[in-house]
């Protein structure tokens, strides 16, 4: 590398060499011009950068890397913001990399079923341009309308689909990243088998702790032929949790499982006017997907297991549209609940999936011992809770209240055998937690693992492990690009 | 080189890493080349960890001592109408669960939901300085810390000794349905190959088969549909439905090996269907033998001796000659990740 790295920060010689890569009109410097970029989809929290880059080229971005590392300037990379435990919040004094100009599709190979996409295409993006080869990209984020791949490769997003589909890093077939030294390393390639570590597997949710990714190779799937997805109503919650249970032990394979509760309903139904049974205490949406051969034969398996479950109703989606207002319903939830509250934090615990029903009745208890309400709505098929901490942030207090709550929560998952993240990643919201799903060794070998991807520590600092900082909790509301209902929660 | 070291608790398995400067972990050595190093390491033997110690069928997790045979935990699932998709190989030659985590083998049901890598969840091992940590998690969704355990598919031991290990499993299709597919040479397979795996059929296993005139295509789910998809399948490609007894005998055979030269090399490669027809050339042009699995893109290729290259990068499971043939270029940050996990080199490197 030709940066030599210097003794300390200054500030006013890396905004002179900054403009020396950028043009000023994709440097961003100013307070009005900073604001936008002070938080993600966790809007609790706020911090100014020093400033914004806005880079069009792979070869900016590396040239950004290497002048925050020759200037020991930390570095926060953003796609759309969407993360929800604050994985691309600044850093005070840093910079925050936007990548959403990345955003060319590179190649599309229709006969091997990949894409290699630049980090700031965004998610949907990716099947509607291989969905005239009758292929898609499987994971589903909530946010997937305006998430981009880089963030789900960063935070290895997960969505609807994931107990049959896996993970945003189970479809990562290669990547070309900017570590966060400035070297650039390029991990596996077109075929879906491997030689040697897996080296994809380890970067893909580094959290932005290793560096940039600047291409990804994206495996495709052949889309489902046709759907058989049913919504069913339930008296209550319990019994929801029961259908779930006999589905599973029924050796079908639904591609999705999930549940809303009460109050997640009444927030989607007056967000997008969908209609449930009324007098359910939880609703299930499962549904199968394959072949027509494959489904017609599941299918009468799937609905006799629901009819035994004693729904108030079960409601099987008759055609697309259906299908395609049930999980509008499902993904417009978690902003919908902006609709009940000022403020609400969107958790992301996992329990055994046999404990979900002990597990929403101790959240029942310590929401209502704590006076605090909370929405649940939740993949029923891996364990995936995503409690929703109501609370008003011009309240005094009751934004720490809220956190005592979601504290006690995120307990509950580790002594139950569980995860503080299914699918949000630690990022800034949880790292406090991370000390009780691993040891002292355990994060040791995390933080070697680290330093050798990042040894000045220069990459989203203060996420994932405590650093010792303390970004500002700030004032309540809605994201604002969700206050324009252009981007929901999951 | 001295007998193994052989410990039978978690705590003794950390305690023999400790013990020596220079360890590599064995497990029933079905894959002898991978631990075929230099006399001053000594050996750890996982034998004596062996056993599932938490199994939730409606979880769809298992979590099992790294010793334990895959045998024991392929029949433990199957009691309970479940399996490990992936299909690993060498059951009956009582291959480990832990050896084939290192070796990152996948068999021909990678095919349809995705190899180990797509299955592991959480491994508890030893690191080079002795400790026995746990990363990743035993529930199916988890996204906190590094994801250690998918790095550790494919790394050969060589950066942590595995001790215990959590893995995702499915519900066994009620069903299966073999198709053969005859073609007339690697082209011909590469087109069905592609063809085949972008079509709405939902594949199981697509595999060239080591006699290489023909395609076995395999079906998996409910009896009913099977023989529905299968009509459609022979329309395109001419081949016929395999007894069912004939289709075991066939899938065993593979994942057993029992195709292969019993002393030469055998090498597994990755690659892309479109590789495949330069592949078969030149493992003819040795006159080797070749199992091209996950619709084309990984193989296992067996050779009557040594050879310098296949024109593809591949690693030696058994048999003579280097562990690596055209080893695949290192990425600049192995070495510091090796640093990471194993800073006294206790561990051979990646390279032999």
């Amino acid at each position: 590398m030709s940066s030599t790295v210097t003794s300390a920060a200054d500030p006013t010689r890396f905004l002179r060499r900054l403009g020396e890569i950028l043009p000023p009109a994709r440097v961003l410097a100013g307070p009005a011009q900073l604001a936008a970029y002070e938080s993600d989809g966790l809007t609790a929290f706020r911090t100014a950068p020093l400033a914004v880059a806005v880079p069009e080229t792979q070869a900016e971005v590396i040239a950004l890397v290497r002048l925050c590392h020759a200037e020991k300037i930390p570095f926060v990379a953003r796609g759309s913001g969407t993360s929800l435990s604050g994985g691309s919040t600044p850093v005070a004094g840093g910079l925050v990399i936007t990548l959403n100009r990345l955003n060319r599709i590179l190649r599309v190979d229709a006969a091997q079923r990949l894409a290699v996409v630049e980090p700031g295409v965004i998610n949907t993006a990716v099947t509607l341009a291989v969905a005239s080869y009758g292929l898609h990209y499987a994971p589903d984020p909530s946010s997937q309308s305006i998430c981009t791949i880089g963030g789900n490769v960063a935070f290895n997003s997960g969505g609807a689909h994931c107990l049959k589909y896996g993970m945003t890093s189970n479809h990562v077939l290669g990547l070309k990243a900017v570590l966060a030294t400035g070297e650039v390393v390029e991990f596996g390639g077109a075929s879906r088998e491997q030689l040697g570590p897996d080296w994809c597997g380890l970067f893909v949710g580094n959290e932005g702790l290793f560096g940039i990714a600047l291409e990804i190779t994206l495996q495709l799937l052949p889309r489902a032929e046709v759907f058989h997805t049913v919504l069913a109503g339930y008296r209550t919650l319990e019994q929801a949790g029961d259908a779930v249970s006999a589905i599973i032990a029924s050796g079908l394979l639904p591609g999705a499982i999930e549940i809303m509760d009460a109050l997640a309903l009444e927030a989607a139904s007056a967000a997008v006017h969908a209609e449930y049974p009324p007098g359910c205490e939880a609703v299930l949406i499962v549904e199968l997907e394959g072949p027509r051969e494959v489904v017609a034969a599941q299918r009468p398996q799937l609905d006799a297991l629901i009819a035994a479950s004693g729904p108030v109703e079960a409601r099987p989606a008759r055609d697309a549209t259906e299908r395609a207002a049930i999980w509008k319903g499902r993904k417009s939830a978690f902003s919908a609940v902006g609709r009940l509250s000022p403020d609400f934090i969107v958790q992301d615990g996992v329990v055994p999936r046999r404990r979900l029903g002990e597990a929403l009745r101790r959240i029942a208890e310590m929401s209502r011992a704590a006076g605090i309400r909370c929405a649940n709505v939740f993949h029923a098929g891996d364990g995936n809770l995503h409690p929703l901490i109501l609370y008003n942030g011009t309240e005094p207090g009751a934004l720490e209240r809220a956190e005592i709550l979601a504290g006690k929560i995120l307990h509950m998952c580790v002594e139950m055998g569980g995860s503080i993240t299914g699918e949000h990643g630690v990022g800034l919201e949880k790292r406090d937690y991370l000390a009780t799903m691993f040891n002292a060794d355990e994060l040791d070998c995390l933080h070697r693992l680290r330093a050798a991807f990042d040894p000045l520590g220069l990459a989203n600092p203060g996420k994932m492990f405590p650093d010792g900082t303390a970004p500002a909790l700030a004032q309540h509301g809605l994201h604002p690009l969700e206050k324009a209902g252009l981007i929901s929660r999951e | 080189m001295n007998a193994p070291l052989t410990p039978t608790t978690l705590a003794e398995l950390a305690a023999a890493v400790r013990s020596a400067p220079r360890v590599l972990a064995i497990g029933a050595r079905t894959k002898p080349r991978l631990s075929a190093v230099a006399p001053d390491v000594t050996l750890i033997s996982t034998l004596g960890l062996s056993g599932i110690t938490e199994y939730q069928p409606d979880e769809f997790t298992f979590t099992a001592l790294a010793g334990t045979p895959l045998r024991e935990i392929a029949a433990t699932l199957a009691a309970r109408g479940q399996y490990l998709p992936f299909d690993p190989y060498l059951l009956d030659a009582g291959a480990t669960l832990g050896g084939t985590l290192a070796v990152g083998l996948s068999g021909p049901g990678r095919f349809r939901f995705g190899g180990l890598r797509d299955f592991i969840l959480g491994v508890r091992f030893v690191d080079g300085t002795g400790r026995l940590v746990r990363l990743g998690g035993k529930v199916v969704k988890n996204a906190a810390g590094f994801d250690v355990p998918k790095f550790f598919v494919g790394s050969l031991g060589r950066f942590g000794v595995f001790g215990e290990l959590t893995f995702k499993v499915f519900p066994r299709p009620a069903a299966t349905l073999t198709l053969r597919l005859p073609v007339a040479d690697a082209n011909a397979a590469t087109q069905i190959l592609t063809a085949a795996a972008g079509a709405r059929w939902e594949i199981d296993a697509l595999d060239l088969l080591p006699s290489t005139d023909a395609i076995a295509l395999r079906l998996a789910g409910p009896a009913a549909a099977l023989p529905l998809l299968a009509a459609e399948i022979l329309t395109r490609f001419p081949g016929e439905i395999l007894a069912a007894a004939t289709a075991d005998a066939l899938w065993a055979d593979l994942r057993e090996l029992r195709w292969t030269f019993a002393d030469g090399p055998l090498l597994k490669l990755a690659l892309t269907p479109a590789q495949l027809p330069a592949l078969a050339a030149t493992v003819r042009t040795h006159a080797g033998r070749l199992h091209v699995t996950a619709g084309g893109n990984a193989a296992l290729v067996s050779l009557p001796a040594p050879i310098a290259s296949l024109g593809l990068p591949a690693l030696t499971l058994r048999g003579p000659g280097p562990l690596w043939l055209d080893a695949p270029a290192s990425p600049v940050i192995a070495a510091a990740v090796k640093t990471a996990l194993d800073p006294q080199n206790r561990f051979p490197s990646l390279a032999a």
